[in-house]
């Protein structure tokens, strides 16, 4: 049971790491390009939520809603490759991944643009999101991250 | 406490990972953003801004309309005026397709100065449904039954004349004869005589003449001019242009109106200078088919392609002209061909080297049409140097064998397959390289000018362009000189296409090279090809 325990938070921390240095990637190349907007991905959107995503595309809302999207990518990347306040980020990463499929949803009749493969109702943005939850259901920040030095040094002061 | 090395380990493992990634990320877009700067630092390219002009102050410019047929409705709504039939239209449309914004765009259009005065239509219906829809208490709007009683009449300061072809001459000179300014449809005019006449009398006028080719007013055509101006593409050698229509609609078959009879349509006025057939609802509606009001694809579409790239590139009236083609797709008593080529020759013409000196000069400018296929195929511009896409974006991809960017191609910072310079009015910013950002306004078609984030069409533009220069004086961007050359270059294709032969142009008097024994005019307004026996068709 024990063995079983330790593969499953091993490959959990890993799951973890791999989203972390997704999300990190992401934050980091649109923090260093300041001419990248996310004004053409909401511009183009689709689905039931399009009048939400081109409310968005304002001149006073979109300098605000590019830095809090590299933001909220930088705090999911951040806390999972470093684990630490990994459940905080999950919540951030399940919100941003939300926003992230309803602005294009896979769904039927909707055109599907810069995809590379094909979709229905689920596509990599959904499965990503729910990999989020799993990290929320299970935090392996104290079994391989900061978190384990915290942990730690409160065992010790406690003893 | 002390950590063992154990702790720290396990402590501090994603601190390489986060490190790793995060100058990964850095050096790939600091990288890329470096090579982009190179290339644009190379090329000088500068974005243009939508124009700027002075307003339309003082009394409002009064304004009479010839024609309220399709375009003349469209040029209507371009100066603020829609007729409530269109706006329940579009009402309609609107709540089908929430995408449909076009009663929304116009809505939004800036309001111009100027006040409607009078309507000529040789169909009542027309002129009714104008008079309905735009007089008001304050306003009384007055139909004059012939164009010269409106021009005469004192009360217009200005015409926009969106008549058949074979009108748009006689109009003309009339207005500007009696310093009435004037808007007029393209092909400014239906025969080569008329084409001198009209030059000299725009010369001579004080009132301001403009052609309605708006499309001068896209910025994504300013934008190329600059991209030519600065050598970005080499010498160009061969223009590729295109027109590809696959509808009734393109095919000019236009919707016969119910009430049309010779009671409600006078068509002795309609006839002009035409040969003098009966009534015919389809000669009436239907015009652009037939050489003796219209111009077919030469006069109609290739005028349009002709003056986009004449207005990039400046390259006046060609040297010579040969046009094949005929009537393939619709064989329905039309006498305009519907399928054409036509290569136009500018042998001393260049965009400039990037090679020795003389290797390099001339150029053609091949159109090629059909009205049985609708696949879009896009303008080229191709130079020694790269080669330019141009529509309402623009793109430029950089050739495998330039000598200009031979050292950055060498050096892999440039490659033929990627774009060095992608231009789309509609989206915030200039990529050097096509972004998937630009690729998604390309992919959903979202080609507007933007002006203060509102759409505009240029049509609007063009005549609010034409407004200001009447109240301020300057010049237009498409006046007599540019009238007169897109006009001579459509009738010399028109003429290659009747006559089966090379039509030259002599620039050093001005004027079409004499072929012996024949009559231009008569050529152009016959109802055939020249070497068949002219019949009346009906």
């Amino acid at each position: 049971m024990n063995q079983n325990q330790n593969k499953l938070k091993a490959s959990v921390t890993l799951l973890r790491i791999f989203i972390g240095w997704h999300f990190l990637f992401e934050g980091v190349v649109k923090m260093y390009n300041p001419e990248w907007t996310s004004f053409g991905y909401l511009a183009t959107a689709q689905g039931p939520f399009e009048w939400f995503f081109t409310m968005l595309i304002g001149d006073a809302t979109i300098g605000w809603v590019d830095t809090l999207n590299i933001i909220a990518l930088m705090v999911v990347g951040v806390t999972f490759a470093l684990g630490i306040f990994e459940r905080i980020g999950a919540i951030v990463g399940v919100g941003l991944l939300a926003l992230y499929f309803l602005a294009h949803p896979p769904f039927p009749g909707l055109t599907q643009m810069n995809v590379e493969g094909n979709y229905w109702l689920i596509n990599k943005n959904l499965i990503e999101l729910v990999a989020c939850i799993v990290i929320y259901q299970m935090p392996t920040g104290s079994y391989f991250g900061l978190d384990y030095l915290r942990k730690n040094k409160l065992k010790t002061q406690e003893q | 406490m002390k950590w063992t090395r154990r702790d720290l380990l396990i402590g501090l493992g994603g601190l390489p990972i986060l490190g790793a990634v995060w100058w990964a990320g850095a050096a790939t877009s600091v990288g890329s953003r470096k090579k982009r700067s190179e290339i644009l630092e190379q090329l000088n390219i500068k974005p243009s801004l939508p124009p700027a002009v002075p307003g339309i102050g003082g009394d409002p410019v009064r304004i009479g309309v010839i024609g309220f047929g399709i375009r003349g409705e469209q040029l209507t709504r371009a100066l603020g005026f829609a007729t409530d039939e269109w706006k329940e239209e579009m009402r309609l449309a609107a709540e089908e397709d929430p995408n449909n914004k076009r009663l929304e765009d116009f809505e939004k259009q800036e309001r111009l100065n100027v006040k409607l005065v009078g309507i000529c239509d040789v169909f009542d219906v027309r002129a009714e449904k104008f008079i309905n829809s735009f007089s008001t208490d304050d306003n009384k709007i007055k139909r004059y039954l012939t164009y010269k009683d409106m021009i005469q009449s004192g009360e217009v300061d200005a015409v926009v004349i969106a008549t058949p072809d074979h009108w748009h001459a006689p109009m003309s000179i009339e207005a500007l004869n009696n310093n009435v300014h004037v808007y007029v449809e393209k092909p400014m005019t239906h025969t080569v005589a008329e084409t001198y006449t009209l030059r000299d009398a725009a010369e001579k006028s004080e009132a301001v003449f403009a052609v309605g080719h708006q499309h001068r007013q896209t910025l994504s055509f300013s934008t190329a001019r600059d991209i030519v101006d600065k050598g970005t593409l080499g010498h160009v050698s061969l223009i590729q242009t295109n027109t590809n229509r696959n509808d009734d609609n393109g095919a000019w078959n236009y919707d016969i109106h119910e009430k049309a009879s010779p009671e409600t349509i006078d068509w002795d006025q309609f006839l002009g200078s035409a040969p003098k057939v009966p009534f015919n609802k389809n000669h009436f509606f239907r015009w652009r088919k037939w050489w003796s009001y219209g111009s077919g694809l030469s006069g109609d579409l290739l005028s349009h392609d002709y003056d986009r790239l004449n207005c990039v590139l400046n390259m006046g009236i060609p040297a010579s002209v040969m046009s094949s083609g005929g009537i393939y797709t619709h064989n329905d008593g039309r006498n305009v061909p519907d399928v054409i080529q036509v290569n136009m020759e500018f042998p001393d013409f260049s965009t400039g080297s990037s090679q020795v000196k003389g290797k390099e000069n001339g150029m053609t400018f091949c159109y090629s049409a059909t009205l049985g296929n609708g696949f879009s195929r896009p303008t080229i511009l191709m130079g020694h140097d790269a080669t330019m896409e141009l529509g309402n974006r623009l793109t430029v991809w950089p050739d495998g064998a330039s000598t200009r960017y031979a050292d950055m191609l060498e050096a892999e910072k440039m490659n033929p397959n990627v774009p060095i310079y992608h231009y789309d009015p509609a989206a915030n910013a200039t990529d050097a390289v096509s972004s998937a950002t630009s690729q998604y306004f390309a992919d959903k078609g979202l080609m507007w000018t933007y002006i203060d984030g509102v759409r505009v069409d240029s049509t609007f533009l063009h005549m609010r362009e034409w407004l200001s220069v009447i109240k301020n004086g300057g010049k237009v961007s498409c006046g007599i000189k540019e009238g007169f050359e897109e006009a001579i270059s459509a009738h010399m294709a028109g003429l290659s296409w009747k006559l089966g032969r090379k039509i030259e142009w002599d620039a050093a008097s001005k004027t079409l090279k004499p072929i012996e024994g024949i009559d231009f005019d008569q050529v152009l307004l016959a109802n055939d090809k020249w070497n068949i026996q002219p019949e009346m068709v009906g």
